[in-house]
């Protein structure tokens, strides 16, 4: 605590720190649909016990300041994730049309940011 | 800096020429600015390295919180109490993010906590100082924070692609807490005669201690040229302390308060001040756990870990009663 | 219409019980159990320190001697808070801070709720948005005395031990006297806090105490814990120490 608490910590009650106790939550990834109607958006992950934790806990570590307005939790060993092996024939294809990408586009200046 | 004296392979740099094709492509591809992602092949050594520095700045948010969680119950205003609580609770979300990106790379996160707590894995010197007075936490969000901006800010540019993402959201959030620091130092050296002279107290003490932050000079340094070819230390500690000094020198003049040392001078051929050393036989001291708050630090994250043991565990028994549950009712 | 005097000692009331709780919960921020929970802490400490900071300056306008929220939380001594008992009860460990947060969360949740649209305009605004907060800090110290109540043996025990030990404070929460009636009555408030907390209770294996025994004293300021002097004395120093500093 910050309070005053001077007492020494002896460690009496602790486990050894290298044995591995079942101790460690489970991650999740964690995806917020912001206010402006993009669809949602990997933010980052968490730990919890289960769904209905990480949900609070997304609300807690991730919308502090409110930004979002829906979250998605997903385990994250849930997740099939392509791999980059595969990444030649997935995505190659999108590579001459780079018009998809934002930058493309010169925006003039007086515009403002887009 | 948060994380300091992270060591890579030891090897040295190789060129292109000397690598292997799957390695050679890692690099070309760390050179064009890519990024590199966690199913992505590495070398072990970069795998490593990375682990060791992100778990190492990891850390360094965790009990990074002591020092300022000292004074969040003896805040001097309800707004300062607010900010200053939501500024430590930054640092907690700061090391989440910074964690999560460690996991990334194959360790568990009990696993990196488990490695602090023993003194195995370091954490950033700073934080093994006390916080004596109110003024103190301006001179932490000013400096120390300052500080860590200076590395923190090239950092979102990595070439680890989850660790940038965390820098970047990091970045952001951080952006009001040095100048939250420097609020705090301005109504202090502004203040009573009594306040000014905490204003003073607290940069004789944090100066030094914060240019100790950067690490020694690594001109020389094997690892440092190895993580720079790699894009994970983005620039030497002398360049951000120079840029540190540069930034900080002026501001201090306009809180009219003095930098504790004589050799601090403007030096118009090299476009930045001159400036004292400091004492690295005291920083190497620290390192060794040393430091006048080490002992405590350490202590403190040991007791929340070993007492929070039992709610770890009790929310993962339920959990796992209520998985069963539903489960049987299927 | 409730007397300014009234009006004041209830806003103190109200007051008083978010900025104990609230730096109760801050004495957390870096030693929580897991780095999930005390960020999540520190977001019911964060949202009581700001309705603190709405329910004291509203009674230092109502006071009209130019105290504002700073003023009577820094400057009153113990005799003059008048926040329940509950909430100055120390954190002790993990299961009694979030037993205490939810006895004290299933009183707000309701006594929010009825100053809803209360005819004072700015005490029902300042319920309305606290009551947004409160709703979720309910949510999730619900969620956590049952999984603690539920978890392991080790963490079923602890959290009797916590409610036994923290029962004994929660009579006082609808104590009802003239300064509670001139605004708003927590004695028929009972009922719903009842079927609130019993609910959760029995999901969380836990035994409702029988005794209906309340310690009070604390709302009307008469006897305090020995506990909320030593807190006044850590929170306060510095405005006591440097009285005429500007922080």
């Amino acid at each position: 605590m910050s309070s005053p608490e001077s007492s020494a910590y002896k460690a009496t009650e602790a486990a050894p720190h290298d044995v591995v106790r079942r101790t460690e939550w489970p991650l999740y990834e964690i995806f917020i649909r912001g206010q402006h109607g993009l669809s949602h958006r990997h933010v980052g992950s968490l730990h919890a016990p289960d769904a209905e934790r990480a949900m609070q806990n997304a609300r807690d570590v991730y919308t502090r300041r409110k930004e979002g307005v829906s979250i998605w939790v997903v385990e994250a060993s849930k997740i099939t994730a392509s791999s980059p092996d595969d990444k030649g024939h997935m995505y190659d294809p999108a590579d001459d049309k780079v018009y998809r990408h934002p930058t493309f586009f010169d925006i003039p200046e007086e515009v403002g940011t887009m | 800096m948060y994380a300091q004296m992270v060591k890579s392979t030891g090897e040295g740099v190789r060129s292109l020429d000397e690598m292997d094709p799957q390695e050679r492509a890692f690099q070309e591809r760390i050179d064009a600015g890519g990024k590199i992602e966690p199913k992505d092949w590495m070398p072990d050594g970069y795998r490593k390295t990375l682990i060791r520095q992100i778990g190492q700045h990891a850390h360094s948010e965790i009990v990074g919180q002591l020092p300022e969680g000292n004074w969040i119950t003896r805040a001097p205003t309800l707004e300062r109490k607010a900010i200053l609580l939501a500024k430590v609770q930054d640092e907690a979300g700061h090391g989440l993010y910074l964690y999560c990106a460690a996991e990334t790379l194959g360790v568990t996160r009990d696993q990196m906590t488990r490695d602090l707590l023993s003194g195995k894995m370091k954490y950033s010197s700073i934080f093994n100082y006390p916080t004596i007075t109110w003024a103190d936490m301006g001179a932490v969000g000013w400096l120390v924070d300052g500080a860590a901006i200076m590395n923190q800010v090239p950092l979102q540019r990595t070439s680890y692609g989850p660790y940038a993402r965390a820098m970047v959201r990091i970045c952001k959030e951080e952006s009001f807490h040095q100048r939250q620091g420097f609020d705090i130092m301005m109504k202090m050296a502004k203040g009573t005669a009594e306040q000014k002279r905490m204003a003073q107290d607290a940069l004789n003490r944090f100066w030094y201690p914060s240019l100790m932050m950067f690490g020694p000079s690594d001109a020389e340094s094997i690892h440092s040229a190895q993580s720079m070819a790699w894009k994970i230390k983005m620039n030497s500690n002398d360049e951000l302390r120079q840029k540190f000094v540069d930034l900080t020198a002026p501001q201090a003049d306009y809180l009219g308060l003095t930098i504790p040392d004589e050799n601090l001078k403007w030096n118009e051929e090299k476009g930045g001040y001159d400036f004292s050393e400091p004492d690295w036989d005291e920083f190497f001291e620290v390192l060794k756990g040393n430091g006048p708050c080490s002992v405590e630090r350490l202590e403190d994250r040991n007791r929340a870990w070993d007492e929070g043991r039992w709610v770890r565990e009790a929310m993962l028994a339920h959990a796992d009663k209520k998985r069963a549950a539903k489960l049987a009712a299927e | 219409m409730a007397s300014d005097a009234h009006l004041f000692e209830w806003l103190c009331r109200m007051g008083d019980n978010a900025l104990v709780l609230g730096h109760r919960v801050s004495e957390w921020c870096g030693h929580a159990p897991v780095l999930e929970e005390d960020i999540a802490l520190a977001n019911t400490a964060l949202d009581l320190i700001g309705q603190t900071q709405l329910w004291l300056g509203l009674a230092g306008e109502i006071e009209g001697k130019g105290r504002n929220a700073d003023a009577l939380a820094y400057r009153r001594d113990v005799m003059d808070f008048r926040n329940l008992l509950l909430v100055e009860q120390p954190n002790r460990d993990f299961g009694h801070t979030m037993m205490r947060q939810f006895l004290f969360d299933a009183w707000h949740i309701e006594m929010l709720s009825a100053l809803k649209g209360h005819e004072h305009a700015e005490i029902s605004a300042i319920a309305e948005k606290s009551l947004k907060e409160v709703t979720y800090h309910f949510e999730r110290s619900a969620d956590t005395v049952i999984a603690l109540g539920d978890g392991t043996e080790e963490s079923h025990k602890r959290m009797q031990d916590a409610l036994d030990r923290l029962w004994p404070y929660v009579g006082e929460m609808f104590l009802s006297d003239d300064i509670d009636r001139a605004v708003c009555d927590p004695a028929p408030l009972r009922e719903a806090f009842d079927a609130r907390i019993n609910a959760v209770l029995s999901e969380a294996t836990l035994t409702r105490p029988d005794s209906d025994f309340a310690h009070k004293g604390g709302k009307t300021g008469v006897r305090h814990t020995e506990h909320l002097g030593h807190m006044l004395a850590v929170m306060q120093f510095l405005p006591r120490a440097y009285p005429d500093a500007q922080w």
